[in-house]
């Protein structure tokens, strides 16, 4: 039996490999997606483009706009001089926010009455407004601390000192990475996997593979072995550049982590075989592969929080093995994480390994064209 | 009055075209009920608006102050606080995920505040995403200064004035991820259905070697492309049309710019993708390769390099210079605006033109590379 297997999977390997481009696209395109998205996929801001209306000129004016120009995650286009030129720049997305300070800023600040700085944010990207909000709101708070301070003017003794556990510096680069470790894992599993049977059954090689004693069983083990094998290589790959070249720290053990690589990894196969063994054509096959990869990415929390999705998606996002993935992924990238947390997002991928494997399986003789 | 061979020929290409993708469900599904399914999916799914957030308020030895505290964060609609007695539970809840970040209000808080010492309040939490962290740091402020304007008030502690920043958001002020979400998503969607249909469909024809039988008729290449072209361009646009549709009035995205300028535009991103999906098939002529190439070609740079959700201004330079060759880049600069903001030509007239030079540039190379393929 064993050697029966061993001979299906070696076929399997074959028909992988034979062909250059085939074996070049395994590899190599995961490997370049990783390096340009890892630097991509970010949402911090480090390069601020903004704009100064000084209709004031005092030195509290001049104050202020240092502390911007200071900042090194804001970069001044220039100074605006007229009222039109605010719309102009931020229509045309050449900068993405406005400080107007009024005429009367210094003497309204020396005279202790509030004075107020007009912010002028581009909404167009919603994430990116709010995060320059929260920037231009520290800023300031900064100025208004130093500068009551200098006056001995106290108010409330309340301050909040912020810390961020993980990630201190809050890269979301960091998040990113650790991600795209199991989107990629994903995308070459299912692209090994989804197309196995259904080029078979096209060319009707298939049914050949039906009448010689391999058993369904031992016909699913040797489909899957390529799938399984090249997943875990692919995630080891990607897992190592993560770590020496973006610096991403891998702070849990490696048997955590290539528990977590394993499950998944098998829950992808059984997915791709699953829809292989439902695919008539390759076409449909390459189909059916996308409209599970795409959805399975969205509903992931791999670029947007699943806590955020309505009550009737989150429900749907449990189906998707990639979510539990990525949880694994950054629990044990960034936390540290042991099997005792994990439990939890372990257990689900073993289930949907589990069904999706046997549904392939069973689909093999049951799904005859 | 007699047809002159020429439309003839492009006629029955046309029909043979069309028929074929009549008679194949996969080709409709591709250009109508994937997009429906996208939109839904990613309109509803992707959301970068945290509500609702779960929050711990480790409050040591409860009082009068920390109590009003608590209330502050009951009020926010951004926060579900959820109170902890010491600060090891509250460190326990953020480890197991139960809550994003901590509060933590010292057992002598109070004291301190009446005896008007420094009563700091710390504020831990977690990292992992840094995206969201960041912005529950700027809730958690929000919430923090607007108790401290309203305690000070009531102990009639006069307030230090001094900047008062007023902040305006054009063209969202509602700051609703949505709004920016959708039109880039429609991008996302375009790319998709435009280069998946023609790759995939003209690889297979490679496979099976009826472009070869093709040539052997008096057809020329022009209008084997356009035959080709033309059935999945109109496909392609009525999946546009849908998913504008959707947008308006389904996500209620409002739509600022006027549509003749969405019409151009879109044209000349479909055609870009078109052009795209047939070089990818010209060039690999193999289902396997093709597809794989089609998705990480297209879905993949779309969703992360094009700026829909992603800043390009913050990337490196070596991977700005990469966005450059990404079609979706252009279109998604062109919708934003278009939906949100107008129709702003010093924006909209070097993004479509770099569309329509794309476009030429991927039919343009198909077709000489197919005449070679051929000859």
């Amino acid at each position: 039996m064993l050697a029966r297997i061993l001979a299906l999977a070696v076929k399997e390997f074959l028909v992988l490999f034979k062909d250059k481009r085939s074996r070049l696209v395994v590899v190599v395109p995961p490997l370049i997606q990783l390096l340009v998205f890892g630097y991509a996929a970010s949402f911090d801001l480090n390069d601020i483009a903004y704009a100064l209306y000084d209709r004031d000129g005092g030195y509290a004016a001049r104050d202020l706009a240092a502390r911007f120009e200071g900042s090194p995650s804001f970069r001044s286009v220039g100074r605006i001089t007229r009222q039109g030129q605010i719309a102009e720049w931020i229509d045309a997305r050449k900068v993405l926010l406005v400080i107007q300070i009024g005429p009367r800023f210094t003497a309204d600040l020396l005279a202790g009455t509030p004075a107020p700085v007009q912010i002028l944010i581009d909404g167009r990207n919603s994430n990116s407004a709010q995060i320059v909000q929260n920037d231009v709101s520290r800023i300031i708070a900064d100025f208004n601390r130093d500068w009551t301070a200098a006056r001995g003017l106290q108010g409330m003794p309340v301050n909040l000192i912020t810390r961020a556990w993980y990630n201190p510096n809050l890269e979301s680069r960091w998040f990113f990475v650790s991600g795209l470790v199991g989107l990629l894992t994903l995308v070459v599993t299912m692209m090994v996997t989804a197309l196995s049977v259904a080029r078979e059954r096209e060319q009707g090689t298939f049914d050949q593979l039906l009448v010689t004693p391999l058993r369904p069983l031992e016909i699913l083990i040797g489909k899957a072995t390529p799938g399984l094998v090249i997943g875990v290589l692919e995630a080891s790959l990607v897992v190592t550049i993560a770590v020496f070249w973006f610096g991403v720290p891998l702070v849990g053990g490696l048997g955590v982590l290539y528990t977590g690589i394993l499950l998944f990894v098998l829950a992808a196969v059984g997915v791709g075989l699953m829809i292989s063994s439902l695919a008539a054509t390759l076409q449909q096959a390459l189909l059916g592969a996308f409209l599970f990869l795409v959805p399975a990415v969205i509903l992931s929390g791999f670029a947007t929080p699943i806590a955020n999705m309505p009550e009737a998606v989150q429900i749907l996002t449990l189906g998707d093995p990639l979510r539990y993935y990525l949880v694994i992924l950054r629990s044990v990238f960034l936390e540290g994480a042991g099997f005792e947390l994990l439990i939890d997002q372990m257990w689900p991928l073993a289930v949907i390994a589990v069904l999706t494997l046997a549904a392939a399986g069973w689909l093999f003789r049951h799904r005859m064209t | 009055m007699r047809t002159r061979p020429r439309t003839l020929r492009l006629r029955g290409l046309l029909r043979k075209e069309s028929l074929q993708i009549l008679r194949d469900p996969s080709s409709l599904a591709i250009a109508f009920v994937l997009p429906v399914f996208l939109l839904l999916l990613f309109g509803y799914g992707v959301s970068l608006d945290s509500k609702h957030v779960p929050i711990g308020l480790v409050i040591e030895q409860p009082s009068a102050e920390a109590a009003s505290f608590v209330g502050a964060f009951r009020q926010s609609v951004y926060f579900v606080p959820r109170l902890y007695p010491s600060l090891q539970d509250g460190r326990a809840a953020l480890r197991n995920h139960d809550v994003n970040g901590i509060v933590v209000l010292d057992g002598d808080f109070a004291q301190r505040l009446k005896g008007d010492r420094d009563a700091p309040i710390q504020v831990v939490v977690s990292g992992t995403d840094a995206n969201s962290a960041r912005l529950l740091e700027g809730y958690v402020q929000g919430v923090w200064s607007s108790w401290l304007q309203r305690e000070a008030q009531a102990r009639r502690i006069p307030l230090p004035v001094a900047v008062e920043p007023v902040i305006r958001i054009w063209f969202n002020p509602e700051l609703a991820s949505r709004n920016y979400l959708v039109p880039g998503l429609l991008v996302v969607n375009m790319t998709l259905v435009g280069a998946l249909l023609t790759a995939l469909v003209f690889a297979r024809e490679w496979e099976r070697g009826t472009l070869e039988a093709l040539m052997v008729t008096p057809v020329t290449i022009e209008e084997i492309l356009i035959g080709k072209l033309l059935p999945y361009f109109v496909l392609g646009m009525g999946g546009m049309v849908l998913s504008v549709i959707m947008a308006l009035f389904l996500f209620e995205v409002p739509m600022r710019g006027s549509f003749w300028v969405l019409a151009v535009c879109s044209t000349l991103f479909l055609l870009a993708a078109l052009g795209m999906g047939l070089l990818i098939s010209i060039v690999t002529r193999n289902q396997f390769v093709a597809g794989m190439i089609a998705i990480l070609a297209t879905f993949l740079p779309a969703f992360l390099l094009s700026g829909f959700l992603f800043d390009i201004g913050s990337m490196p330079p070596l991977v700005q210079a990469i966005t450059h060759i990404v079609a979706a880049r252009y279109f998604v600069a062109i919708l934003q605006s278009l939906f949100l903001a107008g129709d702003i030509w010093t924006l909209i007239l070097p993004n479509a033109a770099a569309l329509a030079l794309m476009a030429a540039f991927f039919l343009g190379l198909s077709r000489r590379l197919l005449r070679k393929r051929l000859e």
